[in-house]
């Protein structure tokens, strides 16, 4: 029992990081139907800038907190910029091209971005050094620590704001507008360069916050971390139903608590024939059978053929 | 009558290129040799990939399904070798048994991944197969444990060679006074299957199969309302790929004589796609373009830059491995670009850019 | 076996879209050999009919006898098997491929060729590609655009993108051809010349079911006419007792019919 709450907890912790990457994806895929490889590595440069700000602030004096605060804003504003210029750059004169041709640019990007880190950042784990004294609490057998508790609360309170900024404001109107259709939005005045402009940075900005919330949890980085994690949530993505941006949210807090139940029951569910190391085949599983009985995932709308 | 423009047969046509195109294959094992057999084994690789292209360009190009996965099947068809022919399991098959057996298992991979999820819309078929893929290698890595299939990340070394007889692909011969050596045998068997494939994609584009292929890129639903089980075609095209997929991971077992998880990452599907795709999606001569550049890109990097740097900074300032990532990244964004339909596209796929456009 | 004389009948077909009833228990007899004709203002369900009828929508209720076999219109490309072929009111060809490409595309249905065919070109799939072609060929001559045959489709004028609709959907040898508002968009000597079209099509043994906004050309055109308003049918008879129902007058707000 105390398992099963235990995992529960960890799962929400990474539910909550899956469901802010998984934004990123689902804003860009409603809005321009193109899956952005290198999203993954937005994160993960957003995790590396983070570091690089919070190392070289270590010994300035200053209160961990606020280095820590600096250091997510700096990240928050370089993958602001970094997906701003990503769209600008490689995808937008890519707009009316083939479907397939975006796509590959975004994993050519992705490869860039990946090396470009190494570069920068070598090719070891990086710590990812502490700014929160962790304390840990205690809760009927299982524990969490105050960085948990401030990653899913951070989490909950950005998507809140972003619900409110795509639900209430005229930006977020021509979005979802945009979304839509594209051509009757251009018609009724939309700037659409502007709308898939801001999906990217607000993509990002959540990707950057998303990056530091890894760094912070599982305080290691690397340059090929934003792979897996770019991976993972975009089947959570997929699974909640792409382009749905609720979807993305509970795709990704649903795909983080089974990812965490599997690694923990796996052993037990086959007589430890499969152990824990199967952990990440549990999001791709879990995707294809869903995929199998609600073909536009878990939240998406039903979209027959038209005639 | 207004019957198809009659054509002459593909070879009539351009019989004197042919000859040419024949006469610097067969020179290239051998003018490569004297740089040394490592340069062999890059020619090798680059037709293994064009193999490997064209079978990804039935998926691809012609029945226009993104497959993100497409390594799962090279993994399956290389570990069916691998297992069943060496001393992991003590089990030692001759390849005409073996090669079958992993297409027809490939393909079988290929029809249960298939059949459940190709009515979906494409995107979710992209990443269903790239889960896939994940999947297979993830099981290729841990499943040395309790029982030791595949020996983990290890791999499975001393795979036997193809052999017929006593003529093994592996060691040195004479034949007919031309001594080959291993590379270089292999070299033939590849260019052979190379044609195979070459001969296959050609032949299907210009069918009915190819037609309905063609038809469902076009417009679904009108290829559905014109009786056409778009299913069950697009089944095809996908199995088709997973088989070819599936021999050509035999080979490649069979040819380094080892084989880990390593081998079959996302990285490598990604890179058959690009093949695929910055060649000239569809068309045979592009795709072939492409899997040769960018099989051969990477191997000049490697020979350009570290010797480029020395002379330049005096050391070593990036590592070599990453800028040539590097390179190769920036290469796909450019040519992606600059030529949206791909180096050498079909005028098919440059009408239909041009109709995109418009 | 002899031929029934009914080649469709709809039984109480229903159709909505979350809450909006767009076929409402819709029954009609579709006679061997006739021209019917399917009308009404628009958003009346005409359309919805059609993509029930041909599997592209799964209705909630009731059911299509089609020669005698109840329909198990699930998949589109099991309607065009049993001899039910179509147009699309917004044409809808393979622009990309030529017109006898096209018409080839709708011999896919009664061919066989396989993998094993194209790969080898045996002598019974070149036999078979060959009788493709010139059947193909045929039908572009039947619509009367056979010296577009190499053209592009999506280059074809407008007239001749519905001609060369038309022939795609015969060469599925249909037994009823449903045409989707086939004179949309077409000036009045094209529609004459669609007029001796179809007529010649049913002569030849092909039913029609045509969906039409221009009454005039359906009054003249069909045997029997159904008129559909707010996805209910109101009027089912011949042209001329349709013409004169209160309840189509009054469907088409007031005004004149013909």
């Amino acid at each position: 029992m105390d398992t099963l709450l235990q995992q529960l907890i960890n799962g929400l912790t990474l539910g909550a990081v899956y469901a802010l990457v998984a934004l990123g994806y689902t804003m860009v895929y409603g809005i321009i139907g193109l899956i952005n490889f290198a999203h993954g590595e937005v994160v993960m440069i957003g995790t590396m800038v983070a570091f690089t700000v919070i190392v070289s602030l270590a010994g300035s004096g200053m209160p961990p907190l606020l280095i820590l605060g600096i250091g997510l804003l700096v990240a928050v504003l370089a993958c602001m910029i970094l997906g701003w210029a990503l769209e600008r750059v490689a995808y937008r004169p890519l707009r009316h091209a083939p479907r397939l041709t975006p796509l590959i640019t975004a994993i050519g990007m992705s490869i860039v971005l990946q090396n470009v880190a190494m570069i920068i950042w070598g090719r070891n784990y990086i710590t990812f050094p502490p700014m929160i004294n962790k304390e840990i609490f205690e809760v009927g057998g299982a524990s969490f620590t105050n960085v948990q508790v401030a990653i899913v609360c951070l989490a909950a309170l950005v998507m809140l704001g972003l619900t409110y900024l795509v639900q209430r404001t005229r930006i977020g109107m021509a979005m979802r507008a945009t979304a839509q259709n594209p051509h009757v939005a251009l018609l009724m005045g939309v700037d659409i360069n502007r709308v898939i402009a801001m999906a990217f940075i607000i993509g990002s900005a959540l990707g950057a916050l998303a990056g530091c919330m890894v760094g912070s949890y599982y305080e290691i980085a690397h340059y090929q971390m934003g792979f897996m994690l770019g991976l993972k949530a975009f089947t959570a993505a997929v699974l909640g139903g792409i382009g749905n941006m609720a979807g993305a949210m509970a795709g990704g807090l649903l795909l983080g608590i089974i990812e965490a139940l599997g690694a923990g029951y796996i052993g037990d569910l086959t007589g430890d024939f499969l152990g824990s190391h199967y952990q990440d085949i549990f999001a791709f599983v879990v995707l294809i059978i869903v995929l199998m009985f609600r073909p536009s995932g878990l939240f998406g709308e039903r979209t027959g053929d038209r005639a | 009558m207004n019957l198809p423009r009659k054509k002459f047969p593909f070879w009539q046509q351009h019989w004197l290129g042919l000859l040419l195109l024949a006469t610097a294959l067969l020179a290239v094992p051998f003018v490569a040799a004297l740089g040394g057999q490592a340069w062999v084994r890059i020619a090798n690789f680059a037709i293994l990939y064009v193999f490997l292209a064209l079978g990804l360009n039935i998926v691809v190009g012609y029945a226009g399904l993104l497959d993100l996965g497409y390594v799962a099947f090279y993994a399956v068809g290389a570990y069916a070798y691998a297992l069943l022919a060496s001393p992991h399991f003590g089990i030692h098959l001759p390849f005409w048994v073996i090669l079958p057996f992993g297409a027809a298992l490939a393909c079988l991979f290929g029809v249960l991944l298939g059949a459940p999820t190709l009515k979906l819309r494409g995107d979710y078929l992209a990443i269903v197969t790239l889960g896939f893929g994940e999947i297979i290698r993830i099981f290729m890595n841990n499943l040395n444990a309790p029982i030791n299939v595949t020996n983990g990340a290890q791999g499975i070394t001393l795979i036997d060679p193809i052999r017929i007889g006593d003529f093994s692909f592996s060691q040195t011969s004479t034949i007919l006074g031309v001594t080959l050596s291993g590379p270089q045998k292999y070299y033939f068997l590849l260019v052979a299957l190379a044609i195979l494939v070459i001969v296959v994609n050609m032949r299907l584009q210009d069918s009915r199969i190819g037609r309905a292929w063609q038809a469902i890129r076009e417009d679904e639903v009108a290829a559905k309302a014109c009786g056409i089980n778009t299913r069950n075609i697009k089944l095809l095209a996908f199995a088709m790929g997973a088989s070819f997929g599936g021999i050509a991971g035999g080979v490649f077992a069979a040819m380094q004589g080892f084989v880990s998880p390593e081998s079959f990452s996302l990285m490598e599907s990604i890179t058959i796609l690009a093949m695929v795709v910055l060649g000239g999606m569809g068309h045979i001569p592009g795709v072939i373009l492409g899997a040769v550049l960018l099989t051969a890109l990477p191997e000049a990097l490697r020979y350009g830059i570290e010797p480029i740097q020395q002379a330049a900074f005096g050391r070593m300032i990036i590592d070599p491995e990453s800028l040539r990532m590097l390179v190769f990244g920036l290469a796909l964004v450019l040519v992606m670009r600059f030529r949206p339909a791909g180096l050498w596209p079909s005028s098919l796929r440059r009408r239909e850019l041009a109709e995109a456009t418009d | 076996m002899s031929q029934q004389p009914v080649l469709l009948e709809a039984h109480e077909v229903a159709k909505h879209f979350g809450g909006v009833k767009a076929l409402h228990d819709v029954s009609l007899t579709i006679r061997r050999g006739e021209i019917y004709g399917l009308i009404g203002p628009n958003g009346a369900g005409k359309t919805t009919f059609f993509n029930c009828l041909t599997g592209l929508y799964k209705h909630e209720s009731g059911h299509f006898v089609f020669d005698g076999v109840k329909l198990e219109a699930d998949a589109p490309h099991k309607a065009a098997e049993v001899g039910i072929a179509r147009t699309f009111q917004n044409i809808r060809l393979f622009g990309n491929m030529t017109a006898i490409e096209n018409v080839m595309v709708g011999r896919h249905l009664r061919t066989h060729a396989g993998v094993f065919g194209a790969v080898t070109r045996n002598s019974a799939t070149r036999a078979e590609e060959a009788a493709i072609a010139r059947r193909a060929d045929e039908l572009l001559h039947y619509v009367g655009i056979q010296e577009r045959a190499h053209d592009y489709a999506r280059h074809l004028s407008y007239g001749d993108q519905r001609r060369l609709e038309i022939a795609r959907a015969l060469a599925t040898e249909p037994k009823l051809l449903a045409l989707d508002e086939p004179a949309a968009g077409m000036n009045g000597t094209e529609t004459e010349a669609l007029r001796l079209l179809v007529e010649g099509i049913c002569r030849d043994g092909v039913t029609i079911l045509l969906i039409e906004h221009d009454v005039k050309l359906v009054m003249g055109l069909c045997g029997r006419v159904a008129v559909l308003d707010y996805g209910e049918k109101i009027c089912e008879d011949v042209p001329s007792v349709v013409q004169r129902d209160p309840r189509v007058i009054e469907a088409y707000l007031g005004g004149s019919v013909a």
